[in-house]
Parts: C-alpha cells; sequence; structure tokens
C-alpha cells in the first residue's frame, strides 16, 4: 500500500502531499523536509528508487516537478513508477499538456483527479478513460450548479463584467 | 458561457507568467482570485521571514472570515482552498477544520465536494472533528445524486473514525449491488479501509467480497483483490480453494481478455496482473499441490511479457518472485534466472537495481548465482549511486563465508565511513558485528574490526552488539591460549587508541575499553597498573564523558587498585569523588575508599573476580529465604515484580477518568432498588469504585511534579551526559587502515590511472577473493569448513546454576555492593561495581528469567515450570494417559463435541471431536481403517496457523481405544492472538497416501468463563481502556435479560457475575488467560452489549460472535 505521495519542485516547494497513513503533523513536516532533501541531492542519472528508514521510496523528475511515492517493502517499484506516469497523463489529459503552474494554481483539481485515481494507497481506477469520465461528471455538475445559483459573480470574480 | 469560463481559467496561469516577466504584475491583473493573488505573492517573496508574515496575515484575515456569521459557503468554499494552501507550506491553520466538516455538511455540490477534499487533508482518523462528519456521510450515501455517493464513498475510503463503522456498514453494504460500477468499486474499497482498520467488524460479509470478485466489471473485481491479498497474507490456508478462479482471471487478463481501456501501454491491465501474481505467491508458498496449478499460467505470463518496457519489468519482476515463493519447478526457475539475468545486465540503473534485489533474494537457494553474475556485482560495488552500492553490500552480506569475511566487511567498513544517515548505520553495523562474530579469521582482525564498530556505530548502535562482545571476551572460547591472546590484544590495541592525542570515542566504546582494561590488563607485563590506572583517570577529568561512563570506569579503577603498589592516582580520584554532586558516582568512589582501606577484603574479593569462570551463582537467591521470611513476619509487604506493580499503578490511574460508566451503574443501583425483586448491589458496586479513587487520590501524587532527583542524582546532570554522547564519533586511524586486510582494493583506488586490462584483472583479482567458497562443488565441504569456524567465536552458554538446596558457595555479607557483582561474574559484562547503574540492573533483571529456565531444565521436577505458565505451554500430563471417554466421564465439567467425519478415502477414515479443556482446547483425531488393516505406521500432522499454537501432547496415544485398525492423536490448542475463527489444518499420511483436512476453530472454542466477584469484576473494568459497544436488536418485542443471560452463559461460555436491575454483568477469558468484562442492558427490544478488555481485538471478536449467537436465536 502507498503510505504517501509528495510533489515538490526543484527549488524543494511542496506541491501536493496525500498522507494515506495517519501521521502527527510533526512527524510529516520531518519527514517532507529530509525527503525532499535526500531526493533532490541525488544526481540525474542515479536509481529512482531509494530505501529510506524501513520505507521504499520511488521518485521521478517531470520537467521542473518531482513526483516522489513512498511503499512497503513488498511492493513493487517499478508498477510504483507507472502509477506516478499514469497520474501525470491524467493531468495532463485533464489540463491539456500540464506543467507545473496548473498544479500551483489548480491545486484542488489535482487532488480530485488524484483521489479518483489512487483511494486509500490503492488503485482505484486503471483505465484513463474511466478516470477522466469521473472527474468530468462531478465537474459538470459543478459547472450546472455555478450557473443555476450565481452566474453573474462568477463573472464577477474572474473580471469578465 | 461555461466554455468561455474554462478556457479563461486555463489561460490565467499563462497570463501569470507574462506578468512575471513584464513587470509589475499587480496593477494588470485585477481579476485575479484571491487564491491566485496569495499564490502570487508567496512566490514573489525572497525570504523565508516575509513568507511566513504573509501567511500569518492571510491567516488571521480568513479567521476573521470563516468565523463570520455573513460568510456566505461560496466564500466559505474559497477560504478552504486557500487554508489548504496555508497548511501545505507548513502552517497551522487548524481553526479552520471545523468549517470544513461543515461545508461538508452544508454547501451545495461544489462547496461539498471541497469541504469533504479539505477534511481529508487536514483530518486524520482518530481526529476528534470526524465523529461530527459521520451523520454527513450517512445522510450522502443515502442520496439519490450519484455524484454525492461518490464523494461519501471516496471520504470513507480514506479517512473514517473505527467506532462509527457500524453506522455505515449497512449503506456500504447496499451500495455493493449498486447498478453503477463506479459506486460498486468504491464501496469495496471503503470496506477494504474497514477491513484495514476493523478487520472484526466486516468478518460477516466474506460472501459478499466474493461477490464482488465475480463481478462483472474489472474495476469491481480488480479493487476486491485489495480485500483478498490482504486477507491471503493473513490466512492463506483459508482461500485455497479461490486458487483457480485467480489462476483464470490471470489467465484471461494476460490472454488479452479484458477491455482495452484496461490496456496501459498496450499492456493487459498491468496492476491488475501484479495483484494477482502476489496473491498466487502468497497461495503457492510452501503447497505444491496449490502451486501445481499455477505454473502454467506464470509460464505464460513471462512468456507474453517481451515488450521492452517499465511496465513489462514490473510483471516479470513479480513473475520471478512469484515463482521463487511457490513450491519450486525446475523449468519456471530456469526461466525465472534468465530474467534476472536481464535485470542485472540492464544497462538501466533501475532495472539493474531491482536484478541486485532480486538476486540478494535468491541467493540462499542458489548461490551459484552470485558467480554468473560476479562482475556486474563488482561493478556495481564501486557504483557512483550510493543505492546501488548499499544493495549490492546486502548481496554479498548473505554470501558471506570464512573465507571471503575480509574483504566483504572491508568493503561494507568503506562504505559505513561514508554514511551519514542513522538508520543506514545502524543496520551496517550490526551486520558487520554478526560477520565479524561468525567468520573472524583470527584475534587482530577480530579486533581492529570491533574497534571501527564501536567507533562508528557508537552510540545509536544496538546494545546487544556491546554485551555480546563483552561476553564473548569473558567467555572465550574452547581454546584458553586463544582466549587469552585475544584479551592481550583487545588491552594492547585500547591503551594505544587511549595514547592518541585529541581524539574522541562514542561513550560505549570507552565503556567496553573500561571493562577490558579493568579485567584484563593485568595480562600484560610491559604495562604496570599504575599506568592504565593514570590513563582511565585522565578520562575520568575529561570533560566528554558521561557520569554512566564515568561509573564504568571508576569500576575499572577498584578492579586495578589491589593490584597496584603506589596508590597516589587513587586517592586523589577517591578524594575528588567522595564529593561529586552526582550519587552514583559519590558511592562508587566511597565503595573504592572502602576497598582501599581494606586490603585483604579487596584482595579475597577482586583477585577472584578475574577467574570468575567457576563461580556458582545461586540465581533462586535462596540465601535471602531467612531474611525475607524475617521480614515478612514483621509484617513487611510481599514482594511483588515488576509488571505487576506496574499493572496495579496503571489500574489505579484509571479511576480517576471520568467514565460515564459510574453514572450509569449508580442509576442501576436506583432501579435495582425500585424493582422489588431488586438487589442493591448497583450502589455496592459505585461505593467500591468510589473507595478505590479515594485510595489514590491519597497516595503521592507525582505527574506535574518536575523530577529533578533520580536514581542517578540529580537529573539535569543526566541530560548534559546525554549531549555529550552526541558528539561526532572519531574513527581511530587503526580501525580505518586495516592495511593488510585487502591490497587489491587498496591498489584499485589508485589504479585510476592504469589502462583497461589491468582494471580488468584487478576485477577478476577481487572477484575471486569476494566468491570463494560459493562454487557448487565446493560448498558441501566449505559450509562445514566454516561451521567450525563459525563456533570459533561463538558464546558458550556457561551458566552453572546452583541447586536451591545447596548452600551457596559465594556469600559475603560484609559488602553486599561486591558481592551481588561477583555472584554474578559470571554474566561477563556485568561482572563489576555498576551493577547498580541504573540502566543496567534493569538490564541484569531481564536477565532472570533465562536462568530461572535453565535451571527448569536442568532439574527434573517440572513444577518450576508453573510461574512460567504463560510462556511456556504445559500439557496436562495427568489426562494423557486416560482413554477420550473416560476422561470425559472424569472431568464432566469439560465439554465436548460429537466426532465428525473431517476427511476419508476408500480405506480410512478421519474424524474429529474438540474437548473443551479449562486450560486449553484438547482436540483428538482418530484415523480408522474401513477395511480393518493395521494402521501402525500412520502420522498425523498439523500445519503451523499463525495465531494458533498446537502442541501435540505426549503420550498421544488412547490406549483403551487403540485397537489396529484405528488411531487417535491428540493435539491442545490454544489462540496466541484473538480473531473471529481460525482454520486448522494438516495431514493423515498413511501407507504413502496422504490424506488433507482443515476445519474451523472458533474464537469460542478459546473462551471459558472467568469466575470472579462483582468487586473484581469492577476493578478489571476499569482497568480496560478499549471500549466496544454494540447494540442488537432483537425479534422479540420485549427481551427479557435472565435469557439473554442464560443465551450468553450457554452458547458462549461466559460467567454472569451479576445481576443488577436490568443490567447484567459477565466475564470470561481468553486462554490462556486474557480477560474480557461485559456489560449488558436490556431496553425495550434492544440489548447494548459493551465489552472491555486487555486485548481490543477480543473484544471487537467476541462482539461479533455475540451479535451472531443473538441474532439466531
Amino acid at each position: 500500500m502507498m503510505q504517501f505521495m509528495l510533489l515538490f519542485s526543484r527549488q524543494g516547494k511542496l506541491r501536493l502531499q496525500k498522507w494515506y497513513v495517519p501521521l502527527s503533523d510533526k512527524e510529516k513536516k520531518k519527514i517532507t523536509r529530509e525527503l525532499v532533501q535526500t531526493v533532490l541531492a541525488r544526481k540525474p542519472k542515479m536509481c529512482s528508487f531509494l530505501e529510506w528508514r524501513d520505507l521504499k521510496i520511488v521518485y521521478k523528475r517531470y520537467a521542473s516537478l518531482y513526483f516522489c511515492c513512498a511503499i512497503e517493502d513488498q511492493d513493487n517499484e517499478l508498477i510504483t513508477l507507472e502509477i506516478i506516469h499514469r497520474y501525470v497523463e491524467l493531468l495532463d489529459k485533464y489540463f491539456g499538456s500540464v506543467c507545473e503552474l496548473d498544479i500551483i494554481f489548480n491545486f484542488e483539481k489535482a487532488y480530485f483527479i488524484l483521489d479518483e485515481f489512487l483511494l486509500g494507497g490503492e488503485v482505484q481506477e486503471t483505465s484513463k478513460k474511466n478516470v477522466l469520465k469521473a472527474i468530468e461528471q462531478a465537474d459538470l455538475l459543478q459547472e450546472d450548479a455555478k450557473e443555476a445559483e450565481t452566474p453573474r459573480s462568477v463573472l464577477e470574480e474572474i473580471g469578465l463584467t | 458561457m461555461s466554455d468561455m469560463v474554462e478556457r479563461t481559467l486555463t489561460a490565467l496561469p499563462g497570463l501569470f507568467l507574462q506578468n512575471q516577466l513584464g513587470g509589475p504584475a499587480a496593477s494588470r491583473a485585477p481579476f485575479f482570485s484571491r487564491l491566485g493573488g496569495l499564490i502570487r505573492g508567496v512566490t514573489a517573496l525572497s525570504s523565508k521571514h516575509e513568507e511566513e508574515k504573509l501567511i500569518q496575515q492571510e491567516l488571521s484575515s480568513l479567521k476573521a472570515t470563516v468565523s463570520a456569521p455573513t460568510t456566505t459557503l461560496k466564500m466559505m468554499k474559497e477560504c478552504m482552498v486557500r487554508l489548504i494552501y496555508c497548511e501545505m507550506l507548513g502552517y497551522d491553520a487548524s481553526f479552520g477544520y471545523i468549517h470544513a466538516i461543515k461545508l461538508a455538511q452544508q454547501g451545495n455540490l461544489l462547496e461539498k465536494r471541497v469541504g469533504y477534499l479539505a477534511v481529508s487533508l487536514f483530518l486524520h482518523e482518530s481526529h476528534e472533528l470526524l465523529l461530527l462528519l459521520v451523520n454527513t456521510v450517512v445522510k450522502d450515501l443515502q442520496s439519490t445524486n450519484l455524484v454525492e455517493v461518490c464523494m461519501a464513498l471516496t471520504v470513507v475510503s480514506q479517512i473514517f473514525p473505527r467506532e462509527m463503522i457500524p453506522a455505515v456498514l449497512p449503506l456500504i453494504e447496499d451500495k455493493l449491488q449498486h447498478s453503477k460500477e463506479i459506486i460498486r468499486r468504491k464501496a469495496v474499497l471503503a470496506l477494504y479501509k474497514f477491513y484495514l482498520i476493523a478487520p472484526n467488524q466486516v468478518q460477516h460479509i466474506h460472501t459478499k467480497f466474493r461477490k464482488a470478485l465475480c463481478d462483472r466489471d474489472a474495476g469491481v473485481m480488480a479493487a476486491s483483490l485489495h480485500i483478498y491479498l490482504r486477507m491471503i497474507k493473513e490466512n492463506p490456508s483459508g482461500y485455497k480453494d479461490l486458487t483457480e478462479s485467480f489462476v483464470t482471471i490471470l489467465k484471461q487478463v494476460v490472454g488479452g481478455k479484458l477491455p482495452v481501456e484496461f490496456s496501459y501501454h498496450s499492456v493487459p491491465a498491468p496492476w491488475l496482473q501484479i495483484q494477482l501474481l502476489r496473491i498466487l505467491g502468497l497461495l503457492g508458498k510452501d503447497d505444491q499441490r496449490t502451486s501445481e496449478l499455477m505454473y502454467d499460467v506464470l509460464d505464460e505470463s513471462l512468456r507474453r511479457a517481451e515488450l521492452n518496457h517499465n511496465v513489462t519489468y514490473a510483471i516479470l519482476f513479480e513473475c520471478v518472485h512469484t515463482i521463487y515463493s511457490i513450491y519450486p519447478k525446475s523449468e519456471l526457475l530456469e526461466k525465472a534466472v534468465k530474467c534476472i539475468g536481464k535485470f542485472v545486465l540492464s544497462p538501466k540503473i533501475n532495472l539493474k537495481y531491482l536484478g541486485l534485489k532480486a538476486l540478494t533474494y535468491v541467493i540462499q537457494q542458489d548461490p551459484s548465482l552470485a558467480l554468473q553474475h560476479q562482475i556486474t556485482i563488482i561493478e556495481c560495488l564501486d557504483h557512483p549511486d550510493p543505492i546501488i552500492k548499499r544493495e549490492t553490500l546486502e548481496l554479498l552480506y548473505r554470501i558471506t563465508n570464512a573465507q571471503n569475511v575480509i574483504v566483504i566487511v572491508q568493503k561494507m567498513l568503506d562504505y559505513l565511513h561514508q554514511s551519514k544517515e542513522e538508520y543506514i548505520i545502524i543496520n551496517l553495523v550490526g551486520k558487520i558485528a554478526e560477520l565479524a562474530e561468525k567468520y573472524a579469521p583470527d584475534n587482530v582482525w577480530f579486533i581492529q574490526t570491533m574497534n571501527a564498530v564501536f567507533s562508528v556505530g557508537g552510540d545509536v548502535m544496538h546494545p546487544d552488539i556491546l554485551s555480546n562482545f563483552l561476553r564473548l571476551l569473558a567467555e572465550g572460547f574452547d581454546d584458553e591460549t586463544e582466549d587469552q591472546q585475544l584479551r592481550v590484544y583487545a588491552v594492547q590495541s585500547y591503551l594505544t587508541l587511549l595514547d592518541m592525542e585529541n581524539t574522541f570515542y562514542p561513550q560505549r566504546f570507552l565503556q567496553v575499553m573500561s571493562w577490558v582494561l579493568g579485567e584484563y590488563s593485568y595480562l600484560l607485563d610491559k604495562e604496570s597498573p599504575e599506568e592504565v590506572i593514570a590513563r582511565l583517570y585522565k578520562l575520568l577529568k575529561s570533560d566528554s564523558i558521561s557520569s554512566e561512563t564515568k561509573a564504568w570506569l571508576i569500576a575499572a579503577v577498584t578492579k586495578l587498585t589491589p593490584q597496584a603498589h603506589s596508590s597516589h592516582v587513587v586517592e586523589k580520584l577517591i578524594q575528588e569523588f567522595t564529593v561529586s554532586l552526582n550519587t552514583c558516582l559519590r558511592q562508587h568512589a566511597f565503595e573504592l575508599k572502602h576497598l582501599h582501606e581494606n586490603v585483604e577484603l579487596s584482595k579475597s574479593l577482586l583477585q577472584g573476580a578475574q577467574n570468575c569462570e567457576d563461580i556458582v551463582v545461586d540465581a533462586s537467591l535462596s540465601f535471602l529465604d531467612g531474611f525475607v521470611a524475617e521480614g515478612l513476619s514483621q509484617g513487611a509487604a510481599p514482594y511483588k515484580p515488576h509488571h505487576q506493580r506496574q499493572e496495579e499503578q496503571l489500574s489505579q490511574g484509571k479511576v480517576l477518568n471520568f467514565e460515564p460508566y459510574g453514572l450509569s451503574f449508580s442509576s442501576s443501583g436506583f432501579t435495582g432498588r425500585q424493582s422489588p425483586a431488586g438487589i442493591s448491589l448497583g450502589s455496592d458496586i459505585s461505593g467500591n469504585s468510589a473507595e478505590t479513587g479515594l485510595k489514590e487520590t491519597s497516595s503521592l501524587k507525582l505527574e506535574g511534579v518536575k523530577k529533578l532527583w533520580g536514581k542517578e542524582g540529580y537529573l539535569p546532570k543526566k541530560e548534559s551526559g546525554a549531549d555529550d554522547k552526541t558528539e561526532m564519533p572519531h574513527v581511530p586511524a587503526e580501525g580505518a587502515t586495516m592495511e593488510n586486510a585487502d591490497h587489491a582494493t587498496t591498489r584499485k583506488d589508485q589504479a585510476q590511472g592504469l589502462t583497461q586490462s589491468t582494471e580488468e584483472k584487478e576485477k577478476q583479482l577481487l572477484a575471486s577473493s569476494l566468491f570463494v567458497g560459493l562454487e557448487p562443488e565446493n560448498t558441501i565441504n566449505l559450509l562445514g569448513k566454516a561451521d567450525v569456524v563459525s563456533h570459533k567465536f561463538r558464546r558458550k552458554s556457561k551458566f552453572k546454576v546452583a541447586q536451591s538446596d545447596k548452600t551457596p558457595s559465594v556469600h559475603n555479607p560484609a559488602s553486599s555492593a561486591l558481592d551481588s557483582d561477583v555472584a554474578r561474574g559470571d554474566d561477563g559484562c556485568l561482572s563489576t561495581l555498576e551493577t547498580r547503574d541504573s540502566e543496567l540492573s534493569s538490564e541484569s533483571l531481564a536477565e532472570l528469567p533465562s536462568v530461572e529456565k535453565l535451571s527448569g531444565v536442568s532439574s527434573p521436577a517440572p513444577s518450576l515450570f508453573a510461574d512460567n505458565n504463560m510462556e511456556v505451554f504445559h500439557p496436562p500430563s495427568s489426562s494423557a494417559p486416560s482413554t477420550a471417554a473416560s476422561l470425559l466421564e472424569e472431568d464432566p465439567e469439560c465439554g465436548h463435541s460429537c466426532a465428525m467425519e473431517v476427511c476419508s478415502n476408500d480405506s480410512v477414515s478421519v474424524s474429529s471431536y474438540k474437548i473443551w479443556k479449562d486450560d486449553c482446547l484438547l482436540m483428538i483425531w482418530s484415523v480408522t481403517s474401513k477395511t480393518g488393516s493395521e494402521l501402525t505406521d500412520a502420522k498425523l500432522e498439523i500445519f503451523p496457523v499463525e495465531n494458533l499454537k498446537v502442541i501435540e501432547q505426549p503420550g498421544c496415544l488412547l490406549p483403551g481405544m487403540e485397537t489396529e485398525s484405528s488411531k487417535s492423536f491428540q493435539y491442545g490448542v490454544q489462540m496466541e492472538s484473538p480473531s473471529v475463527e481460525g482454520t486448522l489444518s494438516g495431514f493423515v499420511n498413511y501407507q504413502m497416501v496422504k490424506l488433507e483436512f482443515s476445519m474451523n476453530l472458533s474464537l469460542l472454542d478459546f473462551i471459558r468463563p472467568l469466575k470472579i466477584s462483582t468487586e473484581d469484576f469492577g476493578k478489571l473494568w476499569l482497568s480496560f481502556a478499549n471500549d466496544v459497544k454494540q447494540t442488537i436488536k432483537m425479534s422479540e418485542p420485549r427481551v427479557a435479560l435472565t435469557s439473554v443471560l442464560t443465551e450468553l452463559q450457554q452458547k458462549l461460555r461466559l460467567h454472569v457475575v451479576d445481576v443488577v436491575g436490568n443490567e447484567g454483568l459477565l466475564a470470561c477469558k481468553l486462554l490462556p488467560s486474557t480477560p474480557c468484562v461485559l456489560h449488558c442492558r436490556v431496553h425495550a427490544d434492544e440489548v447494548a452489549l459493551w465489552f472491555r478488555s486487555s486485548c481490543s481485538v477480543l473484544s471487537d471478536c467476541l462482539s461479533c460472535h455475540c451479535q451472531k449467537v443473538m441474532e439466531t436465536s
């Protein structure tokens, strides 16, 4: 089972964090700090897997963003790498050639997508089509709700009126 | 319109980028959302301090907004997103948690979604606010809107309070039949979550899991595999019947029968494949018959995974793992080996790493594999990536033998010197110490290696390493002259180390040195005791020494004092430390003073200690019996062991908790008095608990009082000592430059400029030194040799325990301090004054039981085991010779089940029955021949089960029933950790025929009534913290308490402790002695049960059984 997933930038700024095991805030911060340091210190040609404390860390860099997952001893490292890749594919499809800024400004959307793909640390749905369908459905309902209730304020908010 | 909005939104980040480049962004982007503004603001800042200021500002404005009554839900949603952002940056936004829950509760879809997201990110499983979410979840689960149901299921699968599971469980079970696959899938995952946090709550819906496994949608089926993987991991024998289904599913997946949308980079459903392979690996482990079912599909998986893509390698890796886990088949193993080769030789570093990992995994089964890949392994040993290096060392560690130990340990030490992470150091140091002890080729190498271990591992390493080492020195091995040489060399090496200027050693290392110098420096002719004492004294005066180490040092000086001729330094030491503020040191100094003044005494005591081998230890301390008896007769309280005192303290601590239970008791007392037949015991109980409460308040209350004085004196001092320990351990030059250790490697380091061919040669050379002794033809005799060597440094156990009737030979009341030391002189590391040092004394306490056990073994009286009943399974010897039938007659209290046929074939039949004995469950199997032929060679074996403890009863034959054509076997069974059910399986072996059987054992087979008084019940109740509550609806409109209690008493073997009004108290224990108490209250058509036990799982399981019993009745 996946223990947690972290997304952080080359500068070490956290962009997304999802914890699948209950940990205290202090512990989370400590782990994040140590891991970000360790991963950033590694050279590009090095192995994508780490043994860290009693966990296995799988990380991959996409442009300026690092995706980093912690898995348990008996889990498969390579498939975890593909989980990361599938998540990036999903983001890419949803945002249309995704970049770090998409995730920075729409991190809640990135969370929604992650929750449709992984649930409780396990892969929930492996079909790309199905994940996106679920997200679009929820999004559509949101759009409806937006238009039905307060069409004006939305426009106001983004400065189009 | 919505399209336009969407496009504008996605364009925003791009706009922002332009703004960033183009100058003053704020003026050009007035329409930016508040979140955007915040993010932009944070990104623009340069220092952490500025960021902190900005976020604090943001947080205080958010705080005002969220708590203002005028804030609309829409604004709240926006605030939540900003709060999530602040938390991600590491700032505390806990004031918003309650509003996140409110948003999930009250918002429309759009707001609810953000509310749920915020809740799942902010809170954790045991957060108290989570209880407030339960109602919302229940409501949304019942919603007709699919999106709402999905959201609720998503949040349940992530965080849900364990104790509220019953509130949503029926709703989620319903969703398993939902028409939409997404709902069914999420429901399965929610149940998976429940299984993880409270397995016993979903025990009863196992059949529904099977339905999910057969779901027409592959996604739902895949989700159910998560549950099966866990369940099979815990109890593989219970799911063997599903093997064929899993094999069939895998066959279909591999054959490409799934819809194309499940493919990933044209590989069919890789996640599903890997999950199935893992399950098959667990099912086929040590089970030939089950393994045979899967050989074909594994072969096909290997064959089909040929694409050169990461994901096929992932499948291959899992395949290899499975092939090596199950019952071996040579053809498959060959293919797996080839596959590992592909990984190891791959130019891709990730695959290489996994190849090494796979090698590490299989190398013990097949050491020759290492030879095949030796050059790659050598290359990896000097790989620039430390992770690869470390994995290679792990691999080498597994193939170490007496011939290659020097090279391998040197490689490990090299790596150790470069590592900084504590976790790695602890791990590696342990391995080096283990290898050194097992395979050391000579004394010099051993001591130098251990020096390196102590100086690097120092204060972080496992303390066992230190005590094992000292014990080894003290007890030696079989050759006395070798022993002496080892000790002499250790002394010499430590003196050299101590003579080096400006070097600092870890405290643990100094402790080792001081002990060894104190014990063995007399072996050295060159050095006079005075010189050694002077060195120790110099250390004592150093600031970087902790007080614990100082105690070791003084002890060493004490041992050396009688040998010294001039005592100038000793007197100085006594003078300084008898006024020490540390009481422990001061006491040591006074003892030294005492011994120094009384030469006779010190000679008689300390000269003897050097020759500690033959001291006889009276572990039962029988010489104190008179003293104890005298004490008891004068009214002293009898001794209670440490754990008992602790338990009592714990139970007393609980009394002051404001448990609602006390209230319910007093009210029950009321109803008791009102009813005509009532017995006013309720008030009695509450009175009792109040009394115990009073007792506790009158005792000393230490919580909240600052601890200034401890066992070792003034406590802040100790803390400063602890600070000393954190100093960086210095590597001694001696350990680092082990010149003669490995010429090949040192040359290799310098050989960078040399030609390729010499490098190759170096590699060959290193390979021959690393992989020596691994050739198959060599293995057998080498292993034999290695074994001889491995014994060389292994500890001998030399406990010589006096029988308690003998008079102890070592006993001198004049100095009780040293007395205890001498008495345990054989313990090696504990033989000096510091026994009374708090840490060490706890160690010595821990050792006592083992001594007891030894004495138990040596003495013929089995009664010695009586005290250890909890640990040592103790089958009743009296019942063994009697026949089962007469046993039942003799012991009417023991119930027994009817005999049941568990398996049979044409010639034999096996039947079984249970006898519920007071101390265990006795299982009887009888094998009867149908043809009347002899059965004397029949054998019965039980497979080991994780949570059951099965012991064959001695004298298992039942002569009365024994005929030539039947044979009985008798096993005592206990449940080690509670679970609702367990399966016991095994086989009968009879004339080459193997007959397998399996039986279900329920928790109830191991539950016995616990006969206690109401008062004891009250005490137990208060001492347990694990609550499980359950309300059961009965079919009858009015339930009588008595009928419920009889039901529980008869079907669950609970003991009814008391009845008060409409409430009943019951108690039982899980064998051997885990108590569970329960309170039962009847109200109209409901029975409320409240369980408490020292073991929470027991309460859970028992509640599950109660439910079953009550619902069927």
